[in-house]
């Protein structure tokens, strides 16, 4: 089920607070975050944003037409490798 | 014979049922259709008139994207996805289901014909 509207969208607030700032200082900075659940808002385009995928930060640079996707989208959490004896998968 | 957004109506169908071959237009744009352009759901698409032919082009060509330009968008909308890399477009690409369905087995809409492993060692009992 879909978000409510009359709710603004889902950021969290440290992540809201901390993209405020560097889209303000002009510093392009990597920002770390661990909130996968946080909305990508018009704000966000531009930066890049260090998702954890619950092993490493993967960097994500926003585009315009990330705006309303979550953070999470953009890395992924899983990985797979192709099957066993599957070689054309082994070689990439 | 009718033809409309570029699609042959079946001519002995009733007139809801007749509009549904065009792609973009299920039941109920069907019987929504019919209703503004003032036709009855239950005339034969060959009993339309000139004019009820006309009423029913204008009201599905101002409000309904069908065929050719559906289809256009709904590539373009998966293409995006695709292009930003998030979680739906990496599915789309590699072919596999978009909302979390399992993929052990079943799936079979998404991943096409089984294909099956050659010379798989059976378990030795």
């Amino acid at each position: 089920m879909s978000r409510s509207l009359k709710k603004p969208p889902f950021i969290h607030y440290k992540l809201a607070s901390r993209v405020e700032n560097t889209q303000a200082g002009g510093k392009k900075s990597v920002i770390k975050t661990w909130s996968r659940a946080s909305t990508i808002t018009p704000d966000f385009v531009g930066l890049t944003i260090a998702v954890h995928n619950g092993n490493k930060f993967i960097p994500v640079y926003v585009t315009e037409n990330m705006v309303g996707h979550k953070l999470g989208e953009f890395s992924p959490t899983r990985t797979f490798r192709g099957h066993s004896g599957n070689r054309k998968d082994k070689k990439r | 014979m009718a033809r409309i957004a570029g699609i042959d109506l079946p001519k002995n169908k009733r007139g809801v049922v007749g509009l549904t071959y065009i792609f973009g237009i299920g039941p109920s744009r069907a019987s929504t259709i019919l209703k503004a352009a003032g036709v009855d759901e239950n005339t034969k698409v060959e009993d339309w008139n000139d004019d009820e032919l006309a009423a029913i082009r204008l009201k599905l060509g101002e409000e309904f994207k069908v065929e050719g330009a559906l289809r256009s968008e709904i590539q373009t909308n998966i293409k995006r996805l695709m292009d930003i890399g998030c979680y739906r477009g990496i599915r789309h690409r590699s072919g596999l289901p978009l909302r979390g369905q399992r993929t052990k087995n079943n799936s079979r809409t998404r991943k096409g014909k089984r294909k099956t492993v050659a010379n798989k060692k059976k378990a030795v009992k």
